[in-house]
């Protein structure tokens, strides 16, 4: 590969920016200099479908309306742990309206009747001429159980005798979301699955046992975290309509290539004959790269039918069997010596993603802070309940609830300031530019001792930190095309889940080529363009906006080709300004770009790029970069100690995602994150009966969510750094945004009161359990 | 949802011709011919989409003419048609001045735009938002089932279930409104089938689990709430109402309280105590009533009728913090009247 050395801006603005040298491929851009200087990058450009959302001109998956459409329900179980013995559709079938039924299991075992292993497991769907048809047709089907004894405790599951979800030991799982994280079905006995003890990241290290003798304070606890379910706005589901030609599918999707390898592979199909369209989204936090069961029964039925067919979820359904972040029991033991420096650090932790993999305290003990002993055992615990998905920061969010209150509790046992300690030991740049910028901004000095607020009513305040890594996904093309009459045009499959993925790529796109943002159409969610990458691991921007760049570079030479062919000049002697190609050294020499354009021989040019490694290449090859996300963020509480009322009144948010390419979109992705962490602390949590295994509050009134007075003031500080790692030097910021809030908020809340809550939600009745304890 | 048929009753003996039974007693045996009553339609539409009942004709009293009225009448007190909006009654002058712990019951209810679509008398026949009862899946004793879910020992998950009178059916009352109501001795106008009409006090208006598991309110097959009444208070009387919550933008209350006194000074020459979300009905506090009639209103005075009134509370496994909370808002009621 040809390469040329490009000098590239390094560091942080107003704490140690430099320059550095890096060795590039040849054919990529020049480095942008830092956002001051730019146009159109690292400003507040408005969201490019802002207008079409809130009109409510966008059409969502749901919405899709196609000739002869039908629409289809899907049963699910309502016992939790039972051998089905029988399923009779005769009357079902018989309906009016109804056009067709399908059993769930003879898409994969046509010979045998399934065993129910939670309440919402799906059962059979049916596909009929309205949902209200469809609805009372799924009522009429019969099923025949023998129902068996069941858990969904996690300590109850446990139990030597506890009864088995599974008999026999089951794959590793991973799911598009779950970046990076593998869950080792085959190990373990019971009901116990693991432990995973190691990671791409961090690990295990030095000798914990001689790390414990050197200190001189430890800290011990264990920490509680709760089932919380994603409860995106738009539910899950698909439009699919199956041709003789293939099928086409409406998903509501984080990954439109997901979707199609998936009902590719299921159906035994070419990938060219799956076309997934998802043009916008109402919410996925991670539960939305697959096809699901709902995809397949979708297709089935279509295919039957020969009709399209329209599958959306309830919330109800959504809630029971669409993923959720599981819960942990989480041990952490942390030794220092005085100083503050630690010496070891011993993790343990259980967690439940009912009959799926995937519960873990992820990465935050291991790689947050410098520690030479470091041992992690991570268990996942199977249970009869509905299966576990990615959720914004897999496991991070429930490790950082513990670590960082672990961290709170050695520096009031050293009598060191949190902030100074995690000064000592963070070696992170960034976040120590953020712990600054933040404590200023917040009034941190104003912090008065645990417990010391005056009056029933009290304030307190607290921080938190988190680390993410710069994952890029390396499968992520994109093509750039000029057309003849000066239209520009970026194609991608990525998806836009709502983070405003069509408004960067524009805004590189018109940077690049010194246009308008509005000069750019953005077409993007359709597999009948270049593979994107998925939504999940806060990918998306690292991943796609180099090769935009790089893509529109490379057109815009071969425009300055034709351009210099016609000027008698060399090509590198021209640039763009304002809309214009100029030559560099006679100004006076211009014309717009779209006249410049209409010598095209053909209707248009395109140049297709694909994503590289990063420049200084990467930690690991499969595309984890260098460097991490990190964020600061600091909670002031008041706490009703009478009343148990705890409320939210103010978040300072400090992040970083190296090059912010469009600040009001990242201050939206920021108080996303924020809301999700207030609700994660003290509102959201499955509730479950023992008794009967069901999901007893799968509605969301009785499934508590924020609104609007639960949310509290958030003012964002976004940290600019210049990494020099590729063309566009920006990374994303979805899920640092919610790793850090609860444990700030469980760190200001005992800041208030002085007494320390170890398990979320915090709700009235921890609060006031946790300060009268003679009531009983 | 099922299929069903819509009455539109144009007058109240329209609607009593064409109601057949209740939303409750159709819930406890189905009948599948049933035609029971609407007005918001808030907690019918909830029963229908749960799938929890299937009537054959809903009977819409809504637009009933006359029965939307808020009169005042300064020596006999006010009168509130069956059908006027908790927004209503939340932004009427003369309830704000006479009757504060009613106005704050009202506009700490659900939200601004259920209150603009629920009427007092659907808010006070709706029937409890226990989520065991509300389950499809789950046969309480309250659906003519052999248990409570709520109150078993291990596996009930009770925490925003009843601390008194809580011996068979643990849930509470989903009205907070109630309990205002209660402690202003309030009355329910109700016109039988036989257009008879009956007078009867909030409290005797709901029924206990003890008295009758498949009720939560008096009301029979053919019984339409024509008004609510309160009574005008005597001169000083001062009222406080506190709604205590999890969630401040809309909740169901974790505990409830309203006071209502005759004041003569700092003297409290009478007193009603009513508490919600603490018992399967709203209820007084006879016991703490007693403590402070005639009694100087102060810290100590106070704080031992908030002791007294959860000396007959009996927890369940996961709700004793009920018992600091209601003494924390009993004191802070009762300190408002000073
Ligand atoms: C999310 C949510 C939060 C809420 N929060 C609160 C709260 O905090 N506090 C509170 O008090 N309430 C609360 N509510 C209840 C709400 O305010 C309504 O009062 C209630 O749902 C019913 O009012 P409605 O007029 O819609 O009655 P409907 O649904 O029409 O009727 C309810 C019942 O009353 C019967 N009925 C109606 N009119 C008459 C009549 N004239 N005579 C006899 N029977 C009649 C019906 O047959 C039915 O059984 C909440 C509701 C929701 C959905």
């Amino acid at each position: 590969m040809d390469t040329k050395k490009e000098k590239f801006p390094h560091g942080i603005p107003g704490y140690n920016l430099g320059e550095i040298e890096r060795e590039i491929p040849a054919e990529d851009p020049p480095a942008w200099p830092i956002n001051d200087e730019l146009r159109v990058i690292g400003k507040r450009v408005p969201r490019l479908d802002a207008r079409a959302k809130v009109t409510g001109e966008a059409k969502y998956t749901s919405d899709i309306q196609l000739p002869g459409m039908l629409y289809a329900k899907m049963l699910r179980a309502n016992v939790a742990h039972a051998k089905i013995l029988a399923i009779d559709t005769t009357l079902a079938e018989k309906l009016p309206g109804v056009h067709a039924v399908h059993l769930m299991h003879e898409m994969d075992d046509k010979d045998h009747l399934p065993m129910v292993k939670f309440v919402g497991q799906p059962i059979a769907g049916v596909a009929a001429e309205s949902l209200d048809i469809a609805k009372e047709a799924i009522k009429l089907i019969k099923v025949k159980y023998d129902e068996k004894p069941f858990v969904i405790d996690l300590e109850d599951a446990l139990d030597a005798n506890a009864p088995l979800v599974y008999d026999e030991p089951i794959a590793e799982q991973r799911d598009g979301g779950d970046v990076g994280v593998v869950h080792d079905g085959s190990k373990g006995k019971g009901n116990l699955r693991g432990p995973s003890t190691s990671s791409f990241w961090g690990g295990p290290r030095g000798d914990v046992e001689k790390g414990f003798a050197e200190a001189d304070v430890v800290v011990e606890r264990t920490y509680r975290t709760q089932v919380h379910t994603h409860v995106p706005l738009e539910t899950h589901g698909v439009v699919i309509d199956w041709k003789p030609e293939g099928m086409t599918v409406y998903a509501s999707t984080q990954s439109t290539k997901g979707v199609r390898d998936e009902l590719a592979t299921y159906f035994d199909l070419p990938k060219s004959q799956v076309r997934v369209i998802c043009q916008f989204m109402g919410g996925g936090f991670g539960a939305k790269h697959s096809a699901g069961t709902f995809g397949p029964m979708a297709a089935t039925l279509s295919k039957k039918t020969g009709r399209p067919v329209w599958l959306m979820l309830d919330r109800q359904e959504e809630h029971l069997a669409e993923g959720n972040r599981p819960n942990s029991l989480h041990s952490l033991k942390i030794g220092a010596k005085k100083d503050g420096t630690l010496t070891a650090i011993q993790q343990k932790s259980h967690g439940t993603a009912g009959v799926a993999l995937g519960a873990g305290v992820g990465r935050i003990a291991q790689i947050l802070y410098e520690c030479p002993n470091f041992t992690t055992e991570q268990y996942d615990v199977l249970t009869h309940a509905g299966p576990g998905a990615a959720w914004r920061a897999p496991g991070n969010v429930q490790g950082a609830f513990g670590v960082e209150q672990a961290i709170d509790e050695l520096a009031e046992k050293l009598k060191i300031d949190p902030l100074t300690l995690r000064d000592k030991i963070d070696k992170s740049d960034v976040r120590k530019v953020e712990r600054m910028r933040g404590a200023e901004k917040f009034g941190w000095s104003k912090r008065q001792p645990a417990g010391s607020s005056q009056g029933p009513v009290k304030k307190g305040m607290g921080m938190a930190q988190s680390t993410w890594p710069r994952f890029v996904h390396l499968d992520s093309s994109v093509e750039v095309k000029l057309y003849k009459d000066g239209a520009v045009e970026v194609r991608s499959g990525v998806q836009d889940i709502g983070t405003g993925t069509k408004t960067i790529l524009a805004q590189v796109v018109a940077e690049e080529l010194g246009l308008e943002v509005s000069d750019v159409t953005v077409r993007i969610g359709d597999t009948v363009f270049p593979d994107g990458p998925a939504s999940g691991g806060s990918v998306v921007t690292g991943s796609i906006t180099p090769p935009t760049r790089n893509a529109a570079y490379q057109v815009k030479l071969k425009l300055f080709d034709l351009v210099a062919k016609e000027w008698k000049t060399e090509a590198n002697k021209l640039t763009v300004k304002d809309g214009m190609v100029v030559h560099m050294d006679d100004s006076s020499r211009k014309m717009t770009f779209k006249d410049a354009l209409k010598s095209l021989r053909t209707g248009h040019i395109s140049v297709l790029a694909s994503r590289g490694d990063d420049y200084g290449g990467f930690q690991q090859s499969w595309g984890l970069a260098y460097g991490d996300l990190g964020s600061v963020q600091f909670a002031e509480v008041t706490v009703d100690t009478q009343t148990g009322l705890i409320k939210v009144d103010r978040i300072v948010a400090a992040h970083s995602c190296a090059r912010p390419l469009n600040i009001g979109q990242l201050e939206s992705q920021i108080n996303g994150g924020v809301i999700q962490g207030v609700s994660y602390a003290l509102y959201e949590a499955r509730v479950m009966d023992k008794g009967t295994g069901h999901f007893i509050n799968a509605n969301v009134d009785q499934y508590k969510m924020p609104y609007a007075m639960e949310i509290p003031e958030i003012e964002s500080i976004l940290v600019e750094e210049y990494p020099a790692q590729s063309s566009t030097d920006a990374y994303g910021i979805a899920e640092p945004a919610n790793i850090a809030t609860a444990a700030a908020i469980a760190n200001a809340v005992y800041n208030a009161i002085g007494v320390r809550i170890f398990e979320i939600p915090i709700t009235p009745a921890s609060i006031l359990n946790a300060l009268n304890k003679d009531y009983e | 949802m099922n299929r069903f048929s819509w009455y539109e009753a144009k007058s109240v003996e329209d609607a009593l011709k064409n109601a057949n039974t209740t939303l409750s007693e159709e819930l406890y045996s189905p009948s599948n011919e049933a035609a029971f009553f609407k007005s918001g339609g808030i907690d019918v539409l909830d029963f229908l989409k749960e799938g929890l009942i299937s009537p054959k004709t809903i009977v819409n009293v809504r637009d009933i003419p006359g029965m939307d009225k808020i009169e005042h009448e300064h020596n006999e007190g006010m009168t509130i048609g069956a059908n006027v909006t908790l927004a209503e009654i939340e932004h009427h002058p003369d309830v704000a001045i006479n009757f504060p712990a009613l106005q704050m019951a009202v506009a700490h209810a659900a939200t601004p735009q259920l209150r603009n679509m629920s009427t007092i008398a659907g808010n006070l026949a709706q029937r409890t938002r226990c989520w065991y009862f509300r389950s499809v899946d789950h046969q309480c004793f309250r659906k003519n089932g052999d248990r409570c879910f709520a109150r078993h020992s291990e596996t009930g998950q009770n925490e925003g279930h009843a601390i008194i009178n809580n011996g068979s059916c643990v849930s509470v009352h989903a009205s907070s409104i109630a309990t205002a109501l209660l402690a202003l001795k309030a009355s329910v106008v109700i016109q039988g089938g036989d257009m008879k009409k009956k007078v009867v006090s909030i409290e005797d208006f709901f029924v206990s689990p003890m008295q009758d598991i498949s009720r939560e309110n008096i009301l029979g097959k053919k019984d339409l709430i024509t008004e609510i009444k309160v009574p005008a208070p005597s001169a000083n009387t001062k009222s406080f109402y506190i709604k205590q919550v999890a969630r401040e933008s809309y909740d169901w209350s974790l505990a409830d309280v309203a006071v209502v006194a005759e004041m003569k000074g700092n003297t409290c020459v009478d007193i009603t105590i009513a508490l919600g979300a603490a018992a399967p009905t709203p209820i007084r506090s006879y016991e703490a009533e007693k403590i402070l009639k005639g009694e100087q209103l102060n810290d100590m005075s106070i704080t031992k009728a908030a002791e007294k009134a959860m000396e007959v509370a009996r927890p369940l496994s996961k709700n004793g913090y009920k018992i600091p909370l209601f003494k924390s808002i009993i004191v802070r009621a009762l300190s408002e009247l000073i």
